[in-house]
């Protein structure tokens, strides 16, 4: 259940009469903070913020995302990224393109793991794949959830991720566009991914970790049984 | 839609062809008060495919409500590089009246949906999205007079649903003069029979209404009149956003139980 401290709000509430502590979801009017987005309201003393339940994914730079190629053209590729506005991946920023035809590197539906370097004003997203976690998707399986519920995905330093990471031997990579690369034994990755729907589904909940636990445990129990 | 019928309501009633008496023994044919709203039902996030949507009954009024957005705008050459482009469909269905409606945008249709949309576009924080769009898209299932209102009403629902900025949410509902006195979120045979019928929109942050966003005007009313249908339309407003904000808060709260 959800506390006083952690209340859902809607746009045009009023948070707080201290506009120093605007902070994410707010807006600043007349010295007064009120909320822009419906989300759980997170307020400390110093800041005051709203966490949003629903929405895009809005790119912002450094952000690992998982793309889609939606064309291959001369000197790059557009790669759709699951939010309002498409990237585009330049030759130079991926590695091992030397000597080799464009759509021998990436083809149209290629899946990638890329990162977000750079939005101009015009809110044109460059993509890099110079980076260790980036690759082209060729196994596995990606799922898709709200990109809002993303950070619970990562939990707290990573911790929901080296749970699920951990308990079933999987490799997870989290795109902060909503979409999850897992790969792994296939019956693992089944587990992991009805894991993820739940931690979806009761995102804004206390006690996740623990009940993600204890719900691993019984899949994995459950497996062990019907071999 | 000046053609219809009357059926058991009036069927007792001095046979009055052209105006049928509104107002019996200081009460409203469907035995409301001059200032009650009818009953409302709002249910947040009924579609799956939507980003935010919302379904809302008021009286007999049915109407869905979907947002698709921010995202990519087609056809490119409507895109603004400095803000999302909102677009608001008013529409409705060819059953929703008693003869069928031609199917397709019509005079009125195209004016509802434009002056909706002139009632958002100052709310949603358009800036934040640069080169994107934001569609709402209303379609009324059945009219029962009204229906530009309760299509505002189950969009800002929808848009909050979506998780669209907004500076406030947006509340409508309408006041009519009917035989001589003003009543609250006319019903159809008041808005067919009456003197006027006065569609408002409110701005509501906080609780508190902080400006007017739509008022349209069918008919005449006096300035005392209008300003004493300014203070029943807000009356009616406050009702209908704690109606709204219920619905919002039971869809996400109803996350929170479900397990």
């Amino acid at each position: 259940m959800i506390s006083n401290s952690r209340r859902i709000v809607l746009p045009g509430d009023l948070l707080s009469t201290n506009p120093k502590t605007a902070g994410y979801g707010t807006f600043v009017e007349n010295g007064k903070v009120y909320a822009k987005i419906m989300g759980l309201m997170d307020k400390t003393e110093n800041m005051v913020k709203v966490i949003p339940l629903k929405g895009r994914y809005i790119p912002s730079p450094g952000d690992v995302v998982i793309g889609v190629v939606r064309e291959v053209v001369s000197n790059g590729w557009n790669v759709d990224i699951n939010s309002p506005y498409s990237a585009f991946l330049p030759i130079s920023e991926k590695p091992e393109t030397k000597g080799r035809k464009l759509n021998d590197v990436l083809e149209m539906d290629d899946s990638i793991i890329a990162k977000v370097v750079g939005i101009d004003p015009k809110m044109k997203v460059t993509l890099t794949m110079k980076d260790r976690v980036c690759r082209p998707i060729r196994f596995g399986r990606i799922v898709a959830i709200n990109p809002t519920r993303v950070p619970r995905v990562i939990g707290k330093k990573g911790s929901m991720i080296k749970l699920l990471k951990g308990e079933l031997g999987i490799q997870i990579i989290v795109g902060q566009n909503g979409l999850i690369w897992i790969s792994g034994d296939r019956k693992k990755v089944d587990i992991a991914e009805e894991a993820i729907y739940i931690i979806e589904r009761e995102a804004h909940t206390e006690g996740l970790t623990d009940r993600i636990t204890e719900f691993i445990k019984k899949r994995k129990e459950a497996g062990i049984e019907n071999e | 839609m000046s053609d219809m019928n009357f059926d058991e309501d009036l069927s007792g009633e001095g046979k009055k062809e052209d105006k049928p008496k509104l107002i019996i023994d200081g009460k409203r044919l469907d035995g409301r008060d001059f200032e009650e709203l009818r009953p409302i039902k709002i249910e947040a996030g009924i579609l799956k495919r939507a980003d935010g949507s919302c379904y809302l009954e008021m009286g007999r009024n049915r109407v869905v409500a979907a947002v698709y957005g921010p995202r990519e705008v087609h056809p490119r050459h409507l895109q603004d590089p400095s803000r999302a482009v909102v677009r608001y469909r008013y529409n409705m269905a060819p059953f929703s009246v008693e003869e069928r409606k031609r199917p397709g945008p019509d005079r009125r249709s195209v004016e509802i949906s434009k002056v909706s949309r002139e009632a958002y576009e100052p709310v949603i924080m358009k800036e934040l999205f640069p080169r994107s769009c934001i569609d709402i898209f209303v379609e009324v299932l059945q009219a029962d007079a009204g229906t530009r209102t309760a299509c505002l009403n189950a969009a800002t629902v929808a848009l909050v649903d979506a998780g669209i900025p907004m500076k406030g949410l947006i509340t409508s509902v309408a006041v009519a003069k009917v035989d001589g006195k003003l009543v609250l979120d006319p019903m159809k045979e008041e808005d067919n029979y009456g003197e006027a019928d006065v569609p408002f929109a409110f701005l509501i942050r906080n609780g508190k209404i902080e400006s007017i966003a739509l008022v349209q005007m069918d008919g005449m009313m006096t300035i005392d009149e209008m300003k004493k249908a300014i203070e029943m339309a807000k009356k009616g407003a406050m009702q209908i956003y704690e109606l709204q904000r219920e619905a919002i808060m039971k869809k996400y709260h109803a996350e929170d139980i479900e397990e």
